[in-house]
């Protein structure tokens, strides 16, 4: 294609078309887009290949097998239980808390940080005192404190994370909306008598959108870490239910003789933050093409 | 400047007020009794009384938060629930050891992401800039206490390079710093990065290369004094990050300081302690972050401080 008609077929996208192209031209980006993709559809679809009971089936002749061993491509723990049938329902329940957790997030972020923004005012210092109160204590360990405060337990663990995450979301949130109120094409639609309802969501949400996803993408990584973290330290999801984390805190004894199995896991958990990581950074560069200069 | 200081101090009462209430709070109204954890179930109801008594359980929550308060006030954090320690004196003997690990590891951050930034900014778009940054993130990525249980076998243990456990010497921090510096190394290059390629658009900088400086002087001389300026003030958030991320590390390498003290407290919720490293690390970060502002005043005479 000649430079010419790029330039015309790139004129002639949407809005969102733009954004998918610029996306698709980083390399980083897709290819962590393809890895996680590909996670998230096998550990989805695990089922379909995978039978549940393996995930707890004990058996002592087939303990500490290394990886490539017959019937065990991971190899198993020290319970004789399959690895790879671990990592991978241990992967529905690292992704799938840190969407919930990030999705959890998202909602409280997006109300507080919404009428922070738009009302401004009291209602704007309140919210964000409460914000600052929250990102005083570092989040891992705020975390550790409401799981004290609620006790121990998945669903506990989610709500303590939520809590920790919340106040970043509100305030990316708040500041878009900010920078948005004061726009000319907003002052524009009002003065044609639009009303507010239609300003916020046709006009200020879509546009004030991408700092939000762009956040809510980087922070998933970060959550399946601190996912990750908490089970090691044995107060997030407990053993023997498969998490990433979980696995390796359950292994950690024989990791000095058997490498694998605390490689297995980390490389897992690694994968995939680093993955959520470049398309994190895509989607930045690709819906604000001004950061990339 | 005086009054500044005083001000940013005061505004951390209510920060703390406010978490300590939300942590007490909720560890109020969740279920279980804290008396019957701590008795087990074979206590009978009367030393369950006498116990919900000595802790004074049976107060109302605004007064028991009082009390509580009124004690931080006095330095007195009280005793833990299980062990019986001083929660304060526990702290003071463990904080050298997470004082030490936080700062040997901020200062690897800091000798190894500043340069790797300078390079990447300097062969932006070359292979180097995307080696660096993806070798970066690569290390970002990996959970710290992954690579701390990893680098314990192979350098400690099975090389005998460094001890594997324990807070003795300097010496013993080193892998525990590495490992806890890993976290923040991406977000130190990019930063870094960043900044020294917004800086090189200015006039400035291309009045200097008109005048025919070399690129090192252009760097070393005109870029980065002004390029660290925002490098300065992510160390104060950095901070913050590594003493949460210090929970894993020191429990992965023994080491007895404030934050593996939480993780215990944590699974027996031993409110004493949790509440306690809780004021105590959020006094922490704000005066850190106190401290980087007025830095970042004393190294740039533009910024001026105005609370």
């Amino acid at each position: 294609m000649s430079k010419k008609d790029r330039k015309k077929s790139l004129s002639n996208r949407s809005q969102l078309g733009m954004i998918a192209f610029r996306f698709s031209k980083n390399k980083l980006a897709m290819l962590g887009l393809i890895v996680i993709a590909v996670l998230m559809i096998v550990c989805i679809s695990a089922p379909l290949f995978i039978d549940y009971t393996l995930v707890y089936k004990q058996s002592m002749a087939v303990r500490l097998k290394g990886p490539g061993t017959e019937g065990h491509i991971l190899g198993t723990d020290q319970f004789g239980r399959d690895l790879l049938a671990r990592i991978i329902y241990g992967g529905r329940i690292s992704l799938l808390a840190g969407l919930a957790v990030v999705g959890m997030a998202l909602v409280v972020g997006v109300i507080l940080g919404g009428c922070a923004g738009y009302f401004g005012g009291k209602v704007d210092n309140v919210i964000m005192r409460i914000c600052d109160v929250f990102m005083a204590v570092p989040r891992m360990l705020l975390s550790m404190a409401v799981v004290a405060a609620l006790g121990q337990g998945t669903f506990n663990m989610l709500i303590a994370l939520t809590v920790a995450a919340f106040p970043g979301f509100a305030r990316t949130v708040r500041a878009s909306i900010m920078t948005l109120r004061n726009q000319e094409y907003v002052e524009a639609a009002k003065c044609c008598g639009t009303s507010s309802s239609r300003i916020i969501f046709k006009h200020v949400v879509p546009n004030g959108l991408g700092p939000v996803i762009v956040s809510a993408t980087l922070q998933l990584g970060g959550t399946i870490l601190a996912i990750a973290s908490l089970g090691f330290l044995g107060i997030g999801v407990s053993s023997p239910t498969p998490e990433w984390g979980t696995i390796l805190s359950e292994n950690r004894t024989n990791i000095r003789y058997y490498p694998y199995l605390g490689f297995v896991p980390g490389f897992f958990i690694a994968i995939s933050v680093m993955c959520l990581n470049f398309v994190g950074d895509g989607l930045r560069d690709a819906l604000d093409p001004r950061t990339k200069n | 400047m005086g009054k500044y200081i005083l001000k940013r101090l005061l505004l951390l009462i209510p920060v703390v007020i406010g978490i300590t209430f939300f942590i007490y709070l909720i560890m109020s109204v969740a279920p279980g009794d804290p008396a019957r954890l701590i008795l087990g179930e074979n206590a009978t109801a009367e030393e369950i009384a006498a116990k919900r008594l000595e802790l004074g359980l049976d107060d109302p929550l605004i007064v028991r938060y009082i009390n509580y308060m009124a004690g931080v006030l006095h330095g007195d954090l009280g005793f833990s629930w299980y062990s019986g320690y001083d929660v304060m004196q526990e702290f003071l003997s463990r904080l050298p050891n997470t004082v030490t690990l936080g700062l040997l590891s901020n200062l690897i951050t800091i000798c190894i992401g500043i340069p790797l930034g300078i390079l990447a900014a300097q062969h932006q778009y070359g292979p180097i800039d995307y080696t660096t940054l993806v070798i970066a993130m690569l290390f970002s990525s990996m959970p710290a206490f992954w690579f701390g249980l990893m680098a314990q076998i192979y350098l400690s243990i099975n090389l005998k390079w460094f001890p594997a456990t324990g807070a003795g010497d300097l010496y013993h921090f080193i892998l525990p710093a590495i490992t806890l510096s890993t976290g923040g190394l991406a977000g130190q290059v990019r930063l870094t990065r960043t900044s020294i390629l917004e800086v090189n658009k200015l006039d400035y900088v291309r009045t200097a290369r008109s005048k025919g400086c070399s690129e090192n002087q252009i760097v070393m001389h005109h870029v980065l004094r002004n390029a660290l300026l925002p490098v300065i003030t992510s160390i104060g958030g950095h901070f913050a990050t590594i003493l949460g991320g210090a929970i894993v590390t020191e429990s992965v390498f023994a080491i007895p300081g404030v934050a593996s003290l939480m993780i215990n407290a944590v699974k027996v919720r031993d409110v004493p302690v949790v509440m306690g490293v809780i004021v105590f690390i959020s006094v922490f970060v704000g005066v850190v972050n106190l401290l980087v502002d007025l830095c970042y005043a004393a190294v740039d005479p533009r910024v001026k401080l105005t609370a």
